[in-house]
C-alpha cells in the first residue's frame, strides 16, 4: 500500500505522527528548561489534534472528550504547573549541564529504527497506517526513556516521564481508537496525581540536598562507603 | 456481589475519612477498625465464591474467581494485621517526634488508599483498570516511602517513583497491544480489554502481537514484582519507609504485581501454543532468585536484608509459574500465601527490633532475646520459617516446587537448591548475633503488639503441618483455572 491510497485524514494522522516524533527529538536536543517545557506543551497539543482527527475518522464520539482532556491536561495544565515550579524554585536560568547532544540524537535515531524493526514483523498490522503509528508511539516511549536516563535535572526527568506517557497515549489513540472511557479517565487521573506529586517531590529534594541535580541523590547503594 | 462492593467501598471511604482525622490519637484504632471491616467483607466474598463459583459484576467490570478471591482475602487479612502493628508502631514514632500530625494524616489516609488500589487491581476484570490500579498503588505509597524526609528517604521515594513509573509505562504499552490484538477478535469496543472475554478467545489472538505485549508486560509489572535487573527501587523503598509500609509492600504489592503477570500469561499461552512466555518467566525468576540470595550476604541494614529475601522469594514464584503444570502452580500459589504471611510478620518483628535498638543497622542490633524475648524469638522463628525449615509452610511449598522442577526440568533443581542454601546462610549469619548475645547497656524493652506475628506464624505453621481441606480445594480450583488441570 502506498501513501496516496490512504485517505486525506489518514495521511494527516501520519503527518501528525511525524511531528510528535519530531518534538520528542527537539526536547532531547534542548538544554534550556523553559524551551523544553514549551516543546512539551506543543507535543500535548499535537496529541490532542491527532485525537480529534482519529475521532473524526472512526466516528468514536468519546474521543472528542478525550481530546479535550488531553489538551487541557498536557498542553496547558502540566506545562503551566512545571513553569510555575521552575519560577518558584528559581531555576529560570539553570540549564542542563553539558552533555553530548550529537551522541544522544544518534542514539535516538537508532531507537526509532529499532522500534520499526520490532513492529515490522507483526502481520496483524496490515495497514501502513497502524504499523507506522505503533512504531512512532513506541519510538516516543523510548525517546522519553532516553531523556529520563540522560538528564540530571529532576524537572527534565519528569518531562521525560511525561513524554513516555504521551507516546503511550499516541499509540492507544492511533492504533486502537483510544482505550475505553473508564480506562482513559483512570489514566488521566493517574497522570494528574503524578504531576502534582512530582511538584511536591521537587521541594522535598531541594530541601534535602539543596539542589535539583539528581546525581547528588546517591546515598543509597550497595557499595561500602 | 454486595460483599465485593463493601470490600472496595470500605477502604475508599476510610481513606477519605482518615485524610481529615488521621492525626488524631484514635486514628490508629480507626485504621484497625476500617481494615477489620474490609477483612470481614473479604471473608464474606470468599465464602460466596466458594459456595457459588466465579462471580461477575453487572457490566462485567469485576470478575472474581478462585484465583483472585484467595488473594483478595489474603490482602485484606494482611492489611488488617499490619494495621494492628501499625497502631503501636506509629504511636511510638509520633511520641518520639519523628513524625508530625500532617505526616500521620497522610500515612493513615494513604494506607487505606493503597489497600483500595490493591483490592481494585485484584478484583477488576478490565486490564486497563488493572493498570490504573497498579499505578495508583505506586502513587499512594510514594510519599509514604519518603515520609521521614531524610535525604535517604527522599532519594528512595524518587527512585521508587521514577523506576516504577517507567516500568509501569511499559506495562501500559503492553496493555494497549493486548487491546489491539483483542480488537480484531472482539470488535465490541470495551470487551477487548475484559480479561474473561479475551480468555474465551485467547487461541485466536494474534501470536506476534501477544508475544510483544507479554514482553512489555513482564518488564513493566516485573519491575513491581522486583525481578532482577529491575529491582533497584525495592530495597531502598523498603528500608527507608515506615516499617508497616515495608510489610504491606513486601507482603501484598509484590503478590499483586505477580498476579497481573500470571493473568496475562494465561492469555498469551493459548495464543502462542508454545511455552515461550513460561520460559521468559523462568529466566527472570531464576536470575532474581540467585542474585538476591547473594545480595543478602552483603546487607548492613536489616530491612534491606529482608527486602532482598522478598526478591528471592518472588523470583522463586515467578520461576514456578513459568514452569507451569499443576504441581508447580499449586506450589507457587501456596508459596505466595506463606511468603506473604511470614514476610509481613518478619517486618513487624524487624520494626520492633529497630525501635528497641534505635537503628536499622545490623551491626548495632544486639541481644534482642535478652532485652525483650518476645521480639527476639519472633525474629528468630520468622527467619527459621522464611528460610524454609520444617514444620513451617514455606518448607512445604518449596518442597512442592522442587519436586515439580525435578519432574519437568531436573537440572534446574541444582540451581534452586544452591540458591536456597546461599539465602539461608545469608539470613542466619546476620540474624544470629542480633538475637543472641549480650545486649548493649541502656537497651530497654518497648510496648509491642505481638498479636500479628503470633497469628501469622501460627497460620504458616498450620499450613506446614496440615492444610485445611477447604484451603486445599481452593488452591486446587485456582490451579485448575490457571493450568487447566487439577492436582488432586
Amino acid at each position: 500500500m502506498t501513501l496516496n491510497q490512504l485517505s486525506l485524514d489518514q495521511q494527516a494522522v501520519l503527518m501528525l505522527a511525524a511531528m510528535v516524533l519530531f518534538t520528542a527529538f527537539a526536547m532531547l536536543a534542548q538544554r534550556n528548561l523553559f524551551t523544553i517545557i514549551s516543546i512539551f506543551a506543543w507535543q500535548g497539543l499535537l496529541l490532542a489534534l491527532t485525537t480529534v482527527l482519529v475521532a473524526n475518522i472512526s466516528d468514536q464520539s468519546h474521543l472528542y472528550f478525550s481530546a479535550l482532556l488531553t489538551a487541557a491536561l498536557k498542553a496547558f495544565f502540566i506545562p503551566w504547573l512545571l513553569r510555575r515550579l521552575v519560577a518558584q524554585l528559581g531555576l529560570t536560568r539553570e540549564a542542563e549541564p553539558a552533555f553530548n547532544i550529537t551522541v544522544i540524537l544518534l542514539i535516538a535515531a537508532a531507537l526509532v529504527v529499532f522500534s520499526y524493526y520490532i513492529v515490522l514483523p507483526v502481520e496483524a498490522l496490515a495497514t501502513d497506517l497502524t504499523r507506522n503509528t505503533i512504531a512512532v508511539g513506541l519510538a516516543v516511549l523510548l525517546l522519553g526513556m532516553l531523556m529520563l536516563i540522560t538528564r540530571r535535572k529532576a524537572i527534565n526527568q519528569v518531562i521525560g516521564f511525561m513524554t513516555m506517557e504521551n507516546g503511550l497515549f499516541f499509540t492507544a489513540v492511533a492504533a486502537t481508537y483510544g482505550m475505553p472511557m473508564v480506562v482513559e479517565l483512570g489514566i488521566a487521573f493517574d497522570v494528574l496525581v503524578a504531576a502534582v506529586l512530582f511538584g511536591v517531590f521537587f521541594f522535598h529534594i531541594r530541601s534535602s540536598i539543596d539542589s535539583l541535580d539528581v546525581d547528588r541523590l546517591n546515598r543509597l547503594s550497595e557499595e561500602e562507603k | 456481589m454486595t460483599a465485593l462492593l463493601f470490600l472496595l467501598a470500605i477502604p475508599a471511604a476510610g481513606g477519605v475519612l482518615l485524610a481529615f482525622f488521621g492525626h488524631r490519637p484514635a486514628a490508629g484504632f480507626a485504621n484497625v477498625a476500617v481494615t477489620l471491616a474490609t477483612f470481614a467483607a473479604g471473608v464474606g466474598l470468599a465464602l460466596e465464591v466458594f459456595a457459588n463459583g466465579s462471580l461477575f459484576s453487572p457490566g462485567r467490570m469485576f470478575y472474581v474467581d478462585a484465583f483472585n478471591v484467595y488473594l483478595l482475602a489474603l490482602t485484606a487479612f494482611v492489611g488488617f494485621t499490619t494495621a494492628l502493628f501499625s497502631q503501636r508502631y506509629m504511636a511510638h514514632e509520633y511520641a518520639r517526634g519523628k513524625l508530625g500530625p500532617r505526616a500521620m494524616r497522610l500515612y493513615h489516609s494513604m494506607y487505606q488508599g493503597f489497600l483500595f488500589a490493591m483490592l481494585l487491581a485484584l478484583s477488576t476484570n478490565n486490564l486497563g483498570v488493572l493498570w490504573v490500579a497498579m499505578e495508583f498503588a505506586t502513587l499512594s505509597t510514594v510519599l509514604l516511602v519518603s515520609l521521614y524526609r531524610t535525604p535517604e528517604a527522599v532519594e528512595a521515594g524518587w527512585k521508587y517513583f521514577i523506576l516504577c513509573g517507567v516500568g509501569i509505562a511499559q506495562a501500559l504499552f503492553g496493555t494497549v497491544l493486548v487491546y489491539f490484538a483483542g480488537h480484531r477478535v472482539l470488535p465490541e469496543g470495551q470487551d477487548a480489554l475484559l480479561w474473561s472475554e479475551l480468555y474465551g478467545m485467547a487461541s485466536q489472538l494474534d501470536p506476534t502481537v501477544m508475544l510483544l505485549a507479554f514482553v512489555f508486560i513482564i518488564v513493566g509489572y516485573g519491575t513491581k514484582v522486583g525481578l532482577v535487573p529491575l529491582h533497584n527501587w525495592l530495597p531502598d523503598a523498603h528500608s527507608e519507609g515506615p516499617t508497616p509500609m515495608s510489610a504491606v509492600l513486601s507482603g501484598l504489592l509484590l503478590n499483586v504485581a505477580l498476579y497481573a503477570v500470571v493473568r496475562i500469561k494465561m492469555l498469551v499461552d493459548p495464543s502462542q501454543g508454545t511455552a515461550l512466555a513460561g520460559h521468559i518467566m523462568m529466566g527472570f525468576g531464576l536470575l532474581s532468585f540467585l542474585v538476591a540470595g547473594l545480595f543478602i550476604h552483603r546487607q548492613r541494614d536489616i530491612k534491606r536484608m529482608f527486602s532482598y529475601s522478598s526478591i528471592e522469594h518472588m523470583g522463586l514464584m515467578t520461576f514456578a509459574f513459568g514452569l507451569g503444570g499443576p504441581l508447580a502452580t499449586f506450589g507457587a500459589l501456596l508459596h505466595m500465601t506463606v511468603h506473604s504471611l511470614t514476610k509481613s510478620a518478619l517486618f513487624v518483628a524487624t520494626g520492633h527490633a529497630a525501635q528497641i535498638a534505635g537503628t536499622q543497622n545490623i551491626e548495632k542490633i544486639r541481644g534482642l532475646i535478652r532485652t525483650q524475648p518476645a521480639v527476639g524469638w519472633s525474629l528468630l522463628l520468622g527467619t527459621v520459617a522464611i528460610s524454609g525449615f520444617p514444620p513451617f509452610g514455606v518448607f512445604v511449598s518449596e518442597f512442592l516446587l522442587l519436586t515439580a522442577t525435578m519432574q519437568q526440568q531436573p537440572w534446574f533443581t541444582v540451581a534452586l537448591l544452591v540458591g536456597l542454601v546461599v539465602a539461608f546462610a545469608g539470613l542466619f549469619r546476620h540474624i544470629q548475633p542480633m538475637v543472641y548475645g549480650e545486649a548493649p547497656a541502656n537497651q530497654n524493652p518497648i510496648a509491642v503488639n505481638t498479636l500479628p506475628i503470633t497469628i501469622h506464624l501460627f497460620l504458616v505453621l498450620l499450613l506446614g503441618v496440615a492444610i485445611p481441606p477447604m484451603l486445599t480445594q481452593w488452591f486446587d480450583q485456582a490451579t485448575w483455572l490457571i493450568t487447566g488441570q487439577r492436582l488432586l
